[in-house]
């Protein structure tokens, strides 16, 4: 009750927020085992099937013959299988088991009726699994974007109502005042995501909407599923877990309050950029650039905010797999943001757009920065519901190289291959098919670099499966790569 | 209670402020949007661009199916973003009117082959100007495009682009071989033809042209003649 009793100042709320007597957080852990489990779980179902699926689409741009003969697996349908997977199936379910954990223990609430947000779960996945297989059968709504038929994401909009509502109500029976950054973050995803996925499908709907606002709405609302929906799960995350596992509050309360206020301003205004140079108004396009561009101001105070926090700490880099992950996806975000920036000006855009430099930044984002985010949460949260420690330190380690480097050098070989093609494409004398030809070598280094993400992926949910069936470490200490103090003596 | 209030307020209002900008105001420009037409002393002589019906309509059901747009965009862009114009795939750029009937519109975010906005008209090329002769395709008939869409390495060498075999079919020659029958090596007694699929997909590649003159946008080659 210490925080409770005493008045905190502002600056002293983030340290105090969470700091409540263990045996009331074992028991609102233990209320969020159920769901979190569940939702945890199934993500990673989805995260095997985006990999392999991931890795068919890498092959097929290099050898383009492979299983082209099968319909359903062709490259144009594969892809988009791809991208929904990845964001509706991993990101997606992931973040909602990461916010309602982290809602929870926030606002100091245990959760009631855990199978409302099972059922909801359950709504959200037997749509998206009907999305998926239309995508494949070639029932697409052919809108890029926004893949899923509308009476699939009808579906998932359902499940996902069940299960905003019910962490949105942890927020509202919250015993823990005021909020912590980190809760602001996640109110605002859960309350953002609907209306863009709802919107973007009334949109291709309605009748009288004009051609090109379909694809200005798609554009929309994919650039708040990234910009809004999976940057502010993965910041609320960092926001906590680096204060948490280094032992030491966020460095400005009120730097983070600036950054929270630009992010919510600026980040949805954005979505224009995608169709930059297109046949839409040149006002809006500009509007989104303004909008990147003021968006610096949010990406400057996060991280001023989390590398002062971590000062003095990046030692825990070496020793703590979810400060690793964790810290490694808050570089990502940095590089993403400003990269988003440079290459949303009308001058670099004319040369990177349509070039897999788009999808570069799209990895950088739900990969690299995201994706890693959420793994170290995972690291973190696993332990607090099975009751038990990881295995195998090696093993964390395995999945970290596969997914850090693999990943890193997909993006580095996905921004390398879009500079050149662009570069080259400048040329009006350059020949289209054989600036192509080139860049067939880069989608090489691609399948590669996927692979070893693969191999990252199999080792993490070999380790997930040991865990849910209690295969672990004794509880108590967390697994680390090194003891901690054993650098210090070097 | 005071902060949360102020919280709720800012995530609601940014979000109404992002749907205003970004989608509302844009449908409430570009919605009321109608064709082009021309008259000559009263009489329409020409609208453009005109619904897509019949065979077009099919054939965009096949582009969408066959997920096309992951590779080929629809989007010209002017002279100031990018040099679709001087490579060939445009004569002007492409403009909100181009797809007021596209339901939904193929505009392409990536392009790992060319744009296909003109693909239809003759004067579309993928090939420099001044590449020497015996490096120019022949002409792309309907003829061209089914081959190619059965073996595109045939045409291209080093092509990464999918076969789609699966839209053609196999069958045994029942008198005289058909004249849809691909030019390809295939065992004796047997024909490859295309499905309807591949016949309505081509039939729609053969149409695509955002090259008519709208009032709108300045083209950089003598206006065309309307059809």
């Amino acid at each position: 009750m210490t925080a409770a009793a005493t008045a905190p100042t502002p600056t002293t709320t983030a340290a105090r927020s969470v700091d409540y007597p263990a045996a009331e957080r074992a028991a609102i852990d233990a209320s969020t085992r159920g769901p979190v489990l569940f939702f945890f779980s199934n993500a990673m179902l989805w995260l095997a099937l985006a990999t392999v699926l991931g890795l068919i689409a890498s092959i097929q741009l290099h050898s383009p013959t492979f299983l082209a003969d099968i319909p359903w697996l062709t490259y144009g349908r594969i892809w988009p299988a791809y991208t929904n997977v990845l964001s509706f199936g991993w990101a997606s379910l992931s973040g909602m088991g990461v916010a309602l954990w982290l809602l929870a223990r926030l606002c100091r609430v245990e959760v009631k009726l855990p199978g409302v947000l099972i059922t909801g779960g359950v709504f959200w996945q037997v749509g998206l699994t009907y999305g998926i297989i239309s995508i494949l059968a070639g029932k697409s709504t052919g809108l890029e974007w926004l893949e899923i038929p509308t009476g699939s994401a009808a579906l998932m909009l359902v499940g996902y109502g069940l299960v905003a509502l019910w962490a949105i109500m942890l927020f509202g029976f919250r015993s823990q005042s005021p909020a912590y950054i980190s809760v602001w973050y996640l109110i605002a995803a859960l309350l953002w995501f609907p209306w863009t996925f709802a919107t973007a499908h009334a949109a291709h709907l309605l009748p009288g909407v004009s051609g090109v606002v379909q694809s200005l709405a798609a554009a929309w609302a994919a650039q708040n599923f990234q910009n809004v929906w999976l940057t502010a799960i993965a910041l609320a995350t960092a926001y906590y877990l680096i204060p948490k596992v280094i032992n030491r509050p966020i460095h400005s309360y009120n730097l983070a309050s600036i950054g929270f206020w630009t992010f919510i301003l600026f980040s949805g205004l954005t979505g224009a950029t995608r169709l930059s140079g297109g046949p839409i108004p040149a006002w809006v396009v500009t509007l989104s650039i303004s909008a990147s561009i003021l968006l610096l101001i949010h990406i400057v105070t996060v991280s001023v905010n989390l590398i002062l926090t971590m000062r003095g700490n990046y030692h825990m880099v070496y020793h703590s797999p979810t400060i690793r992950f964790t810290f490694f996806g808050a570089v990502a975000f940095m590089l993403a943001s400003v990269i988003g920036l440079f290459s949303s000006l009308r001058s670099v855009d004319k040369v990177l757009h349509f070039t897999q430099f788009q999808n570069a930044q799209m990895h950088l984002v739900t990969y690299a920065f995201y994706s890693m985010v959420i793994f170290g949460a995972i690291y973190y949260i696993l332990p607090r519901l099975v009751g038990c420690e990881w295995l195998s330190s090696s093993m964390i380690s395995l999945h970290f190289w596969g997914a850090a480097y693999g990943g890193g050098m997909m993006i580095a070989i996905l921004l390398f291959s879009g500079i050149s093609t662009g570069l080259s494409l400048a040329d009006p004398e350059a020949s289209f098919i054989q600036v192509m030809e080139v860049s067939n070598v880069y989608q090489i280094g691609r399948t590669i670099a996927w692979s070893m993400v693969a191999l990252g992926h199999l080792i993490f949910g070999l380790h997930f499966l040991l865990m849910l069936l209690r295969i672990g470490q004794p509880g108590g200490e967390p697994t680390l790569f090194a003891p901690i103090g054993v650098e210090e003596k070097h | 209670m005071n902060r949360t209030t102020s919280l709720l307020t800012g995530i609601i209002g940014s979000f109404a402020l992002s749907v205003y900008a970004l989608v509302i105001v844009p449908q409430q420009q570009l919605g009321g949007l109608q064709p082009q037409f021309t008259d000559d002393e009263g009489k329409i002589v020409d609208i453009s661009p005109i619904e897509n019906d019949g065979i077009v309509k099919a054939g965009r059901a096949v582009y969408a199916s066959e997920g096309c747009i992951y590779c080929h965009s629809q989007q010209v862009r002017d002279e100031q973003n990018g040099l679709d114009i001087e490579r060939g795939w445009g004569v002007r750029r492409t403009v909100a009117r181009d797809y007021i009937f596209d339901n939904p519109p193929f505009l392409g975010s990536s392009r790992l082959g060319p744009d296909l906005s003109n693909v239809g008209s003759a004067k579309w090329r993928n090939e420099p100007e001044n590449e020497d002769a015996d490096h120019k395709p022949a002409k792309r008939n309907a003829k061209w495009h089914l081959l190619h869409l059965y073996n595109p390495r045939v045409i291209v060498s080093d092509s990464n682009m999918p076969s789609y075999r699966y839209l053609f079919t196999k069958r045994k020659i029942s008198g005289q071989r058909s004249i849809e029958a691909l030019d390809v090596p295939v065992e004796d007694g047997y024909e490859i033809v295309p499905k309807p699929e591949a016949k309505n997909l081509v039939g729609y590649l053969l149409t695509l042209d955002k090259s008519h003159p709208l009032k709108e946008v300045k083209s950089t080659a003598p206006a065309v003649a309307a059809k």
